[in-house]
């Protein structure tokens, strides 16, 4: 068997795009394709499938590549996943399909299955599209709450099995965090559109500036539609509770990104305003807190550092967003944990203590701990939390029925996803906390699946 | 996109629209907001309702336009449309538990007390009301406050009209004259609404105050609108807009709310040149 080496997707300069919003990754040409595809052995028992959330059949689609017929290995893509040009850009395929690839350890690394299905996926767009199959009258309705990626799969699903569906969006633009979390420079806004361009072409509507639970009750959708599902997502930031997080220049990573990629203010003459710091500290080492610390990079910041309680090993972000951080200047302060942030009315820095983490405990975890006498300040004059966000209040206020648990999880049967009221059911970050893209749009298909099944009982 | 049915000028800078929104106006209650944005380059800007009317399916809004975005919405006129209009956001106000109200208004802030005054003048139960501005020509609502008041003080800061002196100025005088209020609703710039709360501490009367803290989405998502009231952090918009005012830490809510306005005077003096 050969060993090559697994190839690399053509990247702007990291001097270059340190400083613009394209795209970062301009993904593989055909050539790079086809030599990555060729890399694949085919499995028969594809232990890579198991991987993936939605259960794409990847060595199909690679097969598929390797004969030339990339409409073909979109069609394969489409039979499980609806988003493939975001889900190869935002999946965290080393955690998943990739980890499992039997090239991984000693055939020159994973096959690069992620930027393989964003290739398919560009090539069709630029290619006319796939062919739309003739869907079955829609006899049925339904009610997506929330257009995030949990709403949009669960939406497509239901559109081509039998059900006209309303999405109801809060925001006056669709996509929750595909529009206004994820930056334009990991994933264009106007890929997010066309996906949900075709979701339209599925008789699917949009109703924007629609806030469920105070426009319209969650009552109101029920008696209204035959069944609803909830994909909220996890819309509030958590703060850490240390003094000086009122202070003008701190940010949630939410607020930041929001107004920066939803409301532009990345453009110039853009309308809503955004602080161009000069030195920014990111608190978190998530995927939110890469895009933040990139975000502020471009925005013209001289000095970005993450600040992570532990290690890198620990950092919870995809392995590509780290690299490309570090690459383009950002900083990690690993094992630091703020205590206070620092300032009359502005942020002028930041006190951080440096942490070590313990020896593994019963469940095999590393404990971070407070190293005694290691205080120091970080100079900046912003600061941006984004440890995390919790499921938004709002619904769960106006409908006493709909139970939640902990810091404000939807309860679901697990195996539907169908909530504590017969008939609304709901997935993605509403129902698990924070994660990721792919894990909600497969919630969204489950939920679509139990949906359909409940119909024709 | 929402209809403008109706605008009238109030004074130089404040109008008032009302809008083709039967969305909203189906459930909207007094004390809630709503986010819209002027055109589809727009920033989302929260507006209190100050009216509605659910058989029509209305909502009036009051515009001061002291913004770049605001001056821009000055500029519509009836028949045009506002692109995107969302609500109704925030809590509704709660004062059914009073029963001696004084209401407070200073400036625009008067909007947010206006439903109020109509309902409790509905309910059978008018307030005594106060309503202040800089001069004359900033005063709004006078005669639409009078027919719903049980007694309306109306001040302004440089005696052009009514009597001379603050909101505060009035409201002590009241309190002084052994007035039993047994809540103060104020609503108006924060540093109205801080004088008010320091003045009524005094006095130990309960005092409500609105906040009107920048925001983004409006729903909880962004925490842009967080306020430290007594001792936690709040978000207006998910947890208000309304407040015990003797709890609401004013000054660093003033501090939040001077962050954005060398940018926005930015935007002004392009609009303006």
């Amino acid at each position: 068997m050969n060993t090559t080496e697994r190839n690399h997707p053509i990247e702007q300069d990291p001097k270059v795009r340190a400083h613009n919003f394209d795209e970062v990754s301009l993904g593989f040409d055909d050539e790079l394709a086809r030599m990555e595809a060729d890399r694949c052995i085919g499995c028969k028992n594809a232990q890579c499938m198991k991987g993936c959330p939605v259960g794409i059949n990847i060595p199909a689609f690679i097969g598929a590549i390797k004969e030339g017929d990339i409409k073909k290995a979109g069609e394969i893509i489409a039979q499980d996943s609806n988003l493939p040009a975001i889900c190869g850009r935002v999946c965290p395929q080393e955690s998943q399909c990739e980890k499992y690839c039997i090239r991984k350890a000693k055939l020159g690394g994973s096959v690069a299955i992620g930027l393989l299905e964003r290739y398919v996926a560009d090539y069709n767009r630029k290619n006319g599209g796939l062919d739309v199959k003739d869907i079955p009258p829609q006899v049925y309705k339904a009610a997506v709450v929330g257009s995030g990626p949990a709403g949009l799969a669960c939406a497509a699903d239901l559109a081509k099995n039998g059900f006209k569906v309303t999405i109801y969006e809060a925001f006056h633009k669709a996509g929750g965090v595909l529009v206004y979390g994820i930056p334009e420079f990991r994933l264009p806004k106007d890929l997010v559109q066309s996906e949900i361009d075709n979701l339209k072409k599925l008789g699917v509507e949009i109703k924007l500036n629609v806030i469920i639970g105070k426009t319209i009750t969650l009552e109101e959708l029920k008696e209204e539609n035959d069944a609803v599902f909830i994909g909220t997502g996890a819309g509030l930031p958590t703060f850490m509770n240390i003094p000086g997080e009122s202070l003008s220049g701190v940010y949630s990573a939410n607020e930041y990104l929001t107004r920066v990629n939803l409301m532009k203010a990345y453009q110039e003459g853009a309308i809503t305003p955004v602080q161009r710091a000069k030195k920014s500290v990111v608190v978190g080492a998530g995927n939110v807190a890469m895009d933040a610390a990139r975000t502020t990079l471009r925005m013209g910041a001289e000095e970005v550092s993450i600040v992570y309680r532990r290690g890198r090993e620990e950092m919870p972000a995809r392995a590509e967003e780290i690299i490309h951080a570090e690459q383009e200047g950002v900083k990690l302060e690993l094992l630091t944990n703020p205590i206070e942030i620092l300032g009359t009315t502005k942020v002028e820095g930041i006190k951080c203590v440096r942490m070590a983490l313990t020896e593994p405990d019963e469940s095999g975890r590393r404990r971070p701990v407070v190293v005694e006498g290691s205080e120091f300040v970080i100079e900046c004059d912003q600061v941006i939390m984004s440890i995390g966000t919790s499921p938004n209040p709002l619904l769960k206020k106006s409908c006493d029925a709909l139970e939640t648990k902990g810091k404000g999880t939807i309860v679901v049967n697990e195996e539907t996803l169908e909530t504590s009221i017969e008939g609304v059911y709901a997935g993605g970050d509403a129902v698990t906390g924070a994660a990721t893209v792919i894990l909600a749009m497969g919630a969204g298909k489950q939920a679509a699946r139990a949906i359909i099944e409940s119909m024709n009982k | 996109m929402n209809k403008i049915l109706k605008k009238r000028q109030l004074t130089q800078n404040i109008h008032e629209y009302v809008i083709d929104s039967p969305e909203v106006s189906r459930h909207c209650l007094a004390g809630q907001f709503i986010i819209l944005r002027v055109d589809d380059e727009g920033e989302r800007i929260p507006l209190t309702i100050c009216d509605y009317d659910r058989e029509a399916g209305t909502v009036t809004i009051l515009v001061q336009s002291i913004g770049y975005s605001t001056m821009k919405l000055a500029k519509l006129n009836e028949g045009d449309y506002i692109h995107d209009f969302a609500g109704p956001l925030g809590n509704a106000t709660e004062l059914e538990e009073f029963a001696n109200i004084i209401l407070v208004g200073g400036g625009v802030g008067s909007a947010v007390i206006y439903p109020q005054c109509k309902q409790l003048n509905r309910d059978g139960r008018p307030a005594d009301i106060i309503i202040g501005a800089r001069n004359k020509d900033l005063l709004i609502y006078e005669d639409e406050f009078r027919d719903n008041a049980k007694d309306l003080y109306v001040m302004t800061d440089d005696g052009s009209y009514g009597e001379q002196g603050f909101v505060t100025t009035k409201l002590k005088q009241l309190l002084d004259s052994g007035k039993a209020y047994d809540c103060v609703f104020a609503v108006g710039p924060m540093p109205m609404m801080r004088a008010v709360a320091n003045l009524t501490r005094e006095y130990g009367v309960h005092t409500i105050v609105s906040m009107n803290s920048v925001m983004v989405d409006g729903t909880g998502m962004c925490g842009g609108c967080r306020v430290t009231v007594g001792g936690q952090v709040k978000y207006a918009c998910v947890d208000g807009p309304e407040f015990d005012g003797h709890l609401v830490d004013f000054d660093e809510a003033i501090e939040r709310s001077k962050f954005y306005r060398e940018i926005e005077q930015e935007h002004k003096c392009k609009m303006e040149g």
